[in-house]
Formats: C-alpha cells, structure tokens, sequence
C-alpha cells in the first residue's frame, strides 16, 4: 500500500484538458437530454 | 481491496479538481434515477396483477433503506474512501436492477422488492453520501458549491430516467417480458455509468490547497468551526438535532406540495376562468422538477457567500411567507401560484444541498460524510410526514364538501407552521461545544472508537489535511452568533 502522503503512481497522472472535456461531457449529455424533455414536457402547462 | 483503497487515490499535483463533480454526477444522476420509479407502477401492475400499494412499495423500501445504510454506513464510507463507496453503490444499485429483473421475469415479485427495494436502496444511501466529504476537500473555497452539485444531479437523475424508461418500454413493451429486458439495460447501463465515478475520484493530497486560495484569518465571528466532531460525538450534540428538525421541516414542506402537486394545481383553479387541465398540470410538475433541482445547486452556491445560518433563514422564513401568500391570493392567479410552488420547491432542493456545508461549519470535515448520512433520516421522516399531512387534510376537506383552495387551506397553514418550527430552531443553533471536538487531530485518530481504531493512520493524515481546509470559511457566516474567538481550534494548533 502506498503511503498516505505519496501520490500512487496511478493517480499522479495529470489530468488534460481532453479528459476534462470527456468527463463533463459524460455527464452533460444524458443530463442535456433530461432538461430537453422537461422543456418539452413543461411547455404543456402553457399551450 | 488494493484499487478501492483509499492510499491508491491520492491525486498528484497536476489532477484538476474540476474531474471530481463529474465524478459524483455518475453517480448522482444514476441513483436518482429513483424518482422516476413510477414511470414503472402501471406496467408492473398490469404485467403482475399488482394493486397501486404494492407496486409502490420497491421505492418506498430504497428510499427507507437509503435512509438507514446512509446513517448506518457512513462511517465505514468515511473510514473505506470514496472509490469504494462508489463501487459498492455502483455493484449494489445496479445488482438491485438485475435482481429485479429477474423477479420481473419469473413473475416473483418479492424478488423485485428486495432487489431494488433493498439491494438497490444500499446503493442509493452509500451513493448519495460517497461524493460529500470528499467534493468539500476538493472545494474548501466553495463547499456549498460543491455539495450543491452532486446533491443536484440526485434531482437531475429523474429527469434524465423518467423519459429515457418510458422510452425503453416502450420499446420493449410492458408485459413482463417487456419490463424485465428494461430492467436488465437499467442495470447494465447504470453499471457502465456509475464506472467513470469509481474510476476518476481522487482526494487531495495531505496539505493540498487550491492554487491562488489563501484560508482567510480567523476571525472568531462565527459558526464555522476550525475544529473536529466524530459522528458519534455529532449526535449527541443539539446542534446535530436543530439541524435534524431544520431538515425535516424544510422537507415536509416541499414535500407536501411536490407528491400532490398534479392534482393541487387542478383543484386550485377548477371553479376559476382558466381551469388546469390534466396536461397543463404534468408540464406544472415538470416545472417544480425544475426549480427543485436548480435550487440545489444555486442557493447552496449563494450559502458560500451568505453563510449557512442566513440561507436557512430565507429557505425556512421566505418558504412560510410565499405559503401564506398562495393561501391569500387562492385562485387569483395561476402565475402567482406557480411561481410561488416554484421558489418553495427551490428551497426545498436548496435544502438537502446546503446541509453538508451546514454541517462541516459546525462539525468539520472529519467525518462529515458519516454525520451527513445519520442527518438523513430526518428525510425518511419527512418523506411520510409531509406526504400524510397533505393526503389527510385533502381526503377530510373533500368528505366536508370544500372545494377549490379550500382543500388545501389547513395543509398549507400546517406546513407554515412546521417551518417557523425549523426556522426557530435554525435560530437556536449555536457553535458546538468544545468538549465534543476531537482534542488533537493526532490524538483524535489514536483516541477514535475501537472499531476505528484500525485506520488511525487514515485518520491522521486526514485530519492535517482537514484542518487546513477548515479554516477558510471563520467569517462567511456574516457575524449572526457572535461566536467568542477562543471557541474555535485555531487550524495551525492540528498541523503539529
């Protein structure tokens, strides 16, 4: 086990602009794809 | 296990801090898919020949079995780290799907309440609770912030499941058959989902600050505490209990309006001009949906700014006001009525996202997962309260022969008072007593309790780490309790 104050070797990988734009965008576009439907879905309440 | 293990996540100095929200969002937006359990009632009634109780009960039993693993489980997720807590909420929300299914398709229900119900209520309460302690780490400068976040993507996981299964059974149809084949791509794909979090999370390295951040002086104004409270401690404290009924009156109240919202806004203007038809009262649903999980994110964001104590204030304070105000505008005005259900609902949402900030001012970051998860049962209290209050005084009001507003008048006076109940109680907290702090974060780990003793290491490297993030927070609070300065541990004194 690594030390608690030693970065594991695994972690220390630093992070890029790339996979900061992955990640987000893992998340952004299911929760893009629910706001859409809720604006489709809200839209009811003034027709 | 070596790759869950705490002292594998350690990030390096180059890890952008900005991964960890997306981290706890595979997360969140995955286990809140729990609202949307009842785009499965009517099918499953129809497939199974079920009555509208029982095809309730597999999320009435994950929300009451996220209560009890948050409370009961919180330790062990503080003490094991977030990688794993992660994992297991992943192994057992989507193991929950999949048992489900199985029951689904072998016509045994029972499978389908235990699976979900409680193998899939697991992984809700070690899921909501996995991502707090560390995103306040990440985020010492912007707690609320960070919280808000991932509490929001719990709101936000309806949305996106809501449509997403309607759409899969509709593809795959509503018979058993139908129902067990969405189950099984539920639990796949959440599995696949839930995997980003488990594999990005990272805690910050001992001493890590975020660049340009200097921890402001103490200035001994407040609330925000430099020092450390165990959860065992937590709970004896009252702090810990005013926030509990803080809690569970801000989500009595919110409750009361969302679970009855389709029919409330119907009932409201059915003698008026402009009635609410059926569909107009789903997109009313659609908007509180809305305003809930923004509240989440933009006014535990605004807690940064104005403290914790004030925003509590508005949620509780403002929340009674905009009651009254609907009780006196009655059917005046469907925008006002709207309007107002949509700020309460914001508060609402704002409500379960500022309280683990509220909770590391008060008690610090030491085991603020675990205090987190034991406050939780106020929500598991609140989600039958609020639901009975307004369920029960609607049912009298119709047997009496009220219509209209009318219905609803001793409800919303009700839910008025419980929040002047959790406002006063707001105005009762008060800084913890020195004497539940943990002495010395190196003693605090050698004297944990036994069943903790294990981790000590763990636990003093945390606590160094911790400490230096406590600090910054001493004068947002706006000087509402005029706490003496001595009563705060100074955060240097822990770094020796």
């Amino acid at each position: 086990m690594a030390h608690q104050d030693e970065p594991s070797q695994s972690a220390a990988v630093k992070s890029s602009p790339v996979l900061l734009a992955v990640v987000w965008l893992w998340v952004a576009i299911p929760f893009a794809y629910g706001l859409y439907e809720l604006a489709m879905t809200s839209r009811k309440l003034f027709e | 296990m070596g790759f869950l293990d705490r002292s594998r996540i350690i990030a390096g100095p180059g890890w952008n801090r900005w991964l960890i929200p997306p981290a706890a969002l595979a997360i969140h937006f995955s286990i809140g898919q729990a609202y949307a359990w009842s785009v499965f009632k009517t099918p499953l009634e129809k497939a199974l020949d079920i009555s509208g109780t029982a095809s309730a009960l597999p999320f009435q039993i994950a929300i009451l079995v996220l209560g009890l693993s948050a409370a009961f489980g919180g330790t062990l997720v503080e003490r094991k780290g977030p990688r794993w807590a992660m994992f297991v909420s992943l192994v057992a929300f989507s193991s929950g799907f999949l048992i489900a299914s199985l029951g689904v398709a072998t016509s045994q229900y029972w499978l389908v309440i235990f699976g979900y119900g409680v193998v899939g209520g697991i992984g809700l309460g070690i899921g909501y609770i996995s991502p707090v302690s560390t995103l306040m780490k990440w985020f010492p400068d912007r707690p609320g912030m960070a919280t808000g976040t991932a509490i929001m993507g719990f709101g936000g996981g309806a949305l996106i499941a809501s449509p997403w299964s309607s759409q899969m059974l509709s593809s795959f149809g509503s018979d058993t058959s139908g129902i067990a084949r969405t189950f099984l791509v539920h639990g796949l794909a959440y599995a696949a989902f839930m995997t980003l979090g488990v594999l990005l999370i990272r805690v910050p390295a001992d001493g890590w600050r975020p660049a340009g951040w200097v921890p402001r002086e103490e200035t001994g104004k407040q609330l925000v505490t430099t020092a450390n409270v165990s959860a065992k401690n937590a709970v004896k404290t009252p702090q810990f209990w005013l926030l509990w009924i803080v809690l569970c009156m801000n989500v009595t109240a919110g409750i009361g309006i969302l679970q009855k919202a389709a029919p409330m806004i119907q009932d409201f203007f059915q003698d008026t001009d402009a009635p609410v038809s059926a569909t107009a009262a789903a997109g009313f649903v659609a908007l509180l949906s809305l305003a809930n999980m923004t509240g989440r994110f933009v006014w535990s964001s605004v807690s940064d700014m104005i403290g914790r104590k004030n925003i509590y204030r508005l949620y509780l304070g403002a929340g009674a006001l905009l009651y009254l105000t609907i009780l006196l505008g009655k059917n005046s005005s469907t925008a006002l009525f709207v309007v107002a259900a949509m700020v309460i609902l914001s508060f609402y949402g704002g409500g379960f996202a500022t309280v683990p900030a509220y909770l590391k001012d008060l008690f610090g970051t030491y085991q603020v997962g675990a205090i987190h998860g034991r406050l939780l049962t106020a929500w598991s209290v609140a989600g039958v309260a609020g639901p009975i209050i307004v369920d029960a005084v609607a049912d009298a009001g119709k047997k009496s022969g009220n219509s209209g507003p009318g219905l609803y008048a001793v409800s919303f006076y009700l839910m008025i008072a419980l929040l002047v109940v959790g406002f006063i109680a707001n105005e009762l907290v008060r800084p913890v007593n020195p004497k539940f702090h943990e002495p010395e974060p190196v003693a605090s780990a050698e004297q944990a309790a036994p069943a903790e003793q294990g981790e000590a290491q763990d636990k003093k490297d945390e606590a160094r780490d911790e400490q230096g993030e406590a600090r910054d927070e001493q004068d947002e609070e706006g000087g509402a309790d005029g706490v003496p300065a001595e009563k705060a541990v100074p955060a240097e004194k822990g770094k020796g």
